[in-house]
């Protein structure tokens, strides 16, 4: 399933961007960060507890399924009063989430997470990038392994010199995605498609900001 | 318009070059110091492009100044910077200053210098760089606009030929040559056997080959090559032998082993020719190839 992958703010940055606001209602979501253990039940109460000891007076919380969702404006407005007493919406969902309470609520929005990169769990807490939604699709030459995203250099005619050990050059954590591809399509006997040259790639497929209109017909 | 290192690599001979870095700042005296010391020993000096990434004076304006002081510059330019429309201008601009070699580089990660939070470009590939050029020397932009005036240039580009897996970089190697590669550098071999292995590979291909000779400079420098370097294999009796060295004079033995390594290479015709780099010892390279019996 695709995946929102975050990483909670320093605590530094966190109280610099509640820095004067006081009265603080906090949001966390059921979905992603509840898989990532960034903004799910056991975080939100442990940030209540962080925030009351710098001073901040909580005046509610709640996570949401979906935060998401369309349908999040009707779940917090169940939380009506404690969210009008709030100074600030101190949100612990992806950048989606925070995006989605700040349309539905005239109120300051503070995220308490930085949304790292929308991915998958490959292996039991593990999370990969799969995709950069780049709007140009070139996984039928390169062996479904997208290279513009698992490269860190979205190379697309074979790997960099900076490649050692089937691992990348800016941590031998990460898989060179080339080496990657290399295996799979001689696997596949399909050598043929990283020999093609690939042209200069188009970086507007959909330029930024996407936005696609399906016409009623 | 041939360049001179064109036409040394194309007359047969045992070609030589060299490179100088540019400085962090305006201070130009030390690498005004080492373009007079190769200038007129080597054929060609690469000028690095922000060496691992780290930000320095520009490799353009450096091989100015190698163009104006009489020597002969290979431009190095990696696709970490510059998109395609910066890179395309920056070879017109070389090509109007005489500047008529180039490396094409793919480029460090920035995570690897000192802007560390600089967004990377890589809109271009060393492969698709090196086509630019060759469709920029046919009076064509990438957009497939005409250019008025042209360009020329000695193109080349560089391979590890001890990469672990190599099969994935023989591939590439492949294409940049077929991209329009005349020259390759490799990335700095020492195991001559294993290089004869790679080059009798690499000799069905129209390019012309520089073995790429870093100087060691002590025991620790190799092992740190070893550890952190992609590609870069110092065997344990080049090691061993550096360890030998008497106090304070491993860099004499680094010296040696490279002018050694050198007419071996040369002797044995194994390749085209070599790529010296001693990587902050730049006033060391005429030494080198004093042991190497070149000059």
């Amino acid at each position: 399933m695709i995946r929102s992958i975050t990483q909670q703010k320093s605590e530094e940055e966190i109280l610099r961007l509640l820095e004067g606001l006081v009265r603080v209602f906090i949001i966390g979501c059921g979905t992603c960060v509840t898989l990532t253990h960034t903004g799910g039940e056991p975080e939100m109460e442990a940030m209540k507890e962080k925030l009351s000891d710098k001073g901040k007076l909580i005046t509610g919380g709640v996570v949401l399924p979906v935060a998401c969702d369309n349908l999040t404006g009707d779940a917090l407005s169940k939380h009506g009063q404690q969210i009008a007493q709030a100074d600030v919406l101190f949100i612990m969902t992806c950048a989606f989430g925070v995006q989605t309470v700040a349309r539905q609520l005239k109120k300051l929005v503070v995220p308490a997470l930085d949304t790292l990169f929308i991915g998958k769990e490959t292996a039991l807490g593990q999370f990969d990038e799969i995709c950069l939604q780049c709007g140009a699709c070139i996984l039928g030459e390169t062996g479904g392994i997208c290279p513009v995203t698992s490269c860190h250099k979205g190379l697309v005619n074979g790997p960099c010199g900076g490649t050692n050990n089937g691992k990348c050059e800016i941590d031998s954590a990460k898989d060179c995605a080339w080496t990657l591809i290399y295996n799979r399509l001689k696997d596949l006997s399909s050598l043929d498609a990283m020999r093609r040259f690939q042209q200069p790639r188009n970086h507007q497929g959909e330029p930024k900001p996407g936005k696609l209109v399906i016409s009623a017909s | 318009m041939v360049s001179s290192f064109k036409k040394a690599l194309e007359s047969g001979k045992f070609v030589v070059t060299s490179e100088v870095a540019p400085p962090k700042g305006t201070n130009l005296e030390k690498m005004i110091h080492h373009i007079e010391l190769l200038r007129d020993k080597v054929d060609a000096i690469n000028i690095t492009d922000h060496q691992s990434s780290v930000m320095r004076f520009p490799s353009l304006g450096g091989a100015i100044l190698i163009k104006e002081m009489g020597g002969e510059p290979i431009l190095q330019m990696t696709c970490r910077d510059r998109n395609r429309l910066a890179l395309q201008a920056d070879l017109l601009f070389a090509s109007s200053r005489g500047i008529h070699n180039v490396l094409c580089l793919t480029g460090d990660s920035v995570l690897l210098g000192d802007h560390k939070e600089a967004k990377s470009v890589f809109d271009l590939d060393s492969s698709q760089l090196l086509a630019a050029i060759r469709r920029l020397e046919r009076g064509k932009d990438l957009a497939g606009n005409d250019l008025d005036g042209g360009i020329s240039f000695c193109a080349g580009a560089i391979v590890t030929p001890e990469a672990n897996p190599l099969e994935p970089q023989l591939i590439k190697f492949e294409k940049k040559i077929e991209a329009g590669a005349e020259f390759i550098q490799t990335q700095a071999v020492y195991d001559l056997d294993r290089f004869k292995q790679f080059m009798d590979y690499a000799r069905q291909f129209p390019a012309k080959i520089l073995a790429g000779v870093i100087l060691l400079t002590s025991a620790p420098m190799a092992r740190f090559m070893n550890k952190n370097v992609a590609g870069v294999n110092v065997p344990q009796e080049l090691i061993d032998e550096m360890v030998s060295a008497p106090k304070g004079r491993a860099i004499e033995k680094g010296i040696e082993i490279a002018g050694r390594m050198i007419m071996r290479i040369k002797e044995e015709r194994m390749c085209d020719g070599v790529h010296i780099m001693a990587i902050g010892r730049e006033e060391l390279v005429p030494d080198i190839m004093a042991v190497a019996r070149l000059i």
